[in-house]
């Protein structure tokens, strides 16, 4: 069960092993331009394990010690994962002792995968849900090991590796736009955070644009159950 | 910062980062489970989060500056076009990334 399972995990994975590598490496890499040892490299890989944040962490490190400040921050940059664990809340559920790990290693790429995909009958889910999970785990622990161990390799002329995350996030979008019932809420999650961004700006967007995203779902069930 | 003050530093982190991932389960435990609530939420937030998703990830892109954001945005029309036609995920993203990367380092 378990290696058919992962067997069937893995392809779906392939997609964020390409953008872990590129991602986790370059984490690596500035973690040991910023004069960083392998030690703290991986330990925040280990236990922190959140993309965005580790980039921003940097800085945060470098600067003087302000452990609230770190810890608003941090908060900030990673609100969004509320509306991941609030989205998978029934799929995660009755998952035993993997329950822990689930939640732990709920990152944009594992939520979108878990969330987006319908398995048949037959397939253990939990522990599909678990493998998707275990392997982004270990691309990005990976990854981050051999960008600081091979920082003086990287190729500075090509970049923009990064997109094929966001090839990723588009095609599953893509996938749920051709169930004609799930378009307006892909619309009403685009739409709100592109309002959010134009409104308050790169920087800190992802709060305002979760609460315009709940407020249109609720008048958008008001207005549906009112007619 | 002393090593003492760098564990502290991380250690914030991971306690912010490991709330915004848990919260959700502690405040909708699995035995009191509020089916209506749930089953708004699963209904929609899954969707609308990949809105959000693919939003954030286009946040970076330089629309006020040459090339306005000509990479992204011929590597998404190429995505939709091949995705419509043979629905593979994993094609889809590859020649998706190959084509941005092409744009991204060589024509703009």
């Amino acid at each position: 069960m378990h290696f058919v399972t992962l067997k069937k995990a893995f392809p779906y994975t392939l997609p964020v092993l390409t953008g872990y590598l590129f991602l986790g490496f370059s984490y690596g890499v500035l973690m040991n331009k910023t004069g960083f040892s392998l030690f703290w490299t991986s330990l925040i890989s280990l236990t922190v394990f959140a993309g965005a944040m580790q980039f921003a962490a940097i800085a945060l490190l470098v600067s003087t010690f302000n452990p609230l400040s770190t810890f608003l921050v941090s908060l900030l940059i990673n609100i969004r994962h509320l509306f991941y664990g609030m989205s998978i809340l029934d799929k995660y559920a009755k998952s035993g002792k993997k329950r822990s790990f689930l939640i732990f290693g709920l990152t944009d790429e594992t939520f979108s995968i878990n969330a987006a995909i319908i398995l048949e009958d037959g397939v253990n889910k939990k522990l599909f849900y678990f493998y998707v999970t275990l392997l982004n785990y270990l691309y990005w622990n990976i990854a981050s090991i051999l960008g600081h161990q091979l920082s003086f390799l990287i190729p500075d002329t090509i970049k923009g590796f990064e997109f094929v995350l966001t090839a990723l996030f588009f095609v599953l979008f893509l996938n749920q736009w051709e169930i004609k019932a799930h378009r307006l809420y892909l619309v009403i999650g685009f739409v709100c955070t592109l309002i959010a961004f134009l409104l308050v700006g790169r920087a800190q967007f992802l709060l305002l644009a979760m609460v315009l995203i709940l407020i249109a779902m609720g008048i958008e069930t008001r207005w549906r159950s009112s007619r | 910062m002393s090593m003492i003050q760098l564990f502290i530093t991380i250690l914030m982190m991971v306690i912010a980062t490991q709330l915004t991932r848990w919260l959700p389960f502690l405040i909708f435990p699995e035995q009191k489970a509020q089916p209506k609530l749930l089953n708004f939420l699963s209904e929609r937030l899954p969707f609308a989060s990949l809105g959000l998703l693919v939003m954030y990830a286009l946040k970076d892109i330089q629309l006020t500056k040459a090339p306005y954001g000509a990479s992204e945005l011929i590597a998404l029309s190429f995505i939709t076009l091949i995705h419509t036609k043979f629905h593979n995920t994993l094609l889809s993203i590859g020649l998706g990334s190959l084509l941005y990367l092409f744009l991204f380092n060589f024509v703009f």
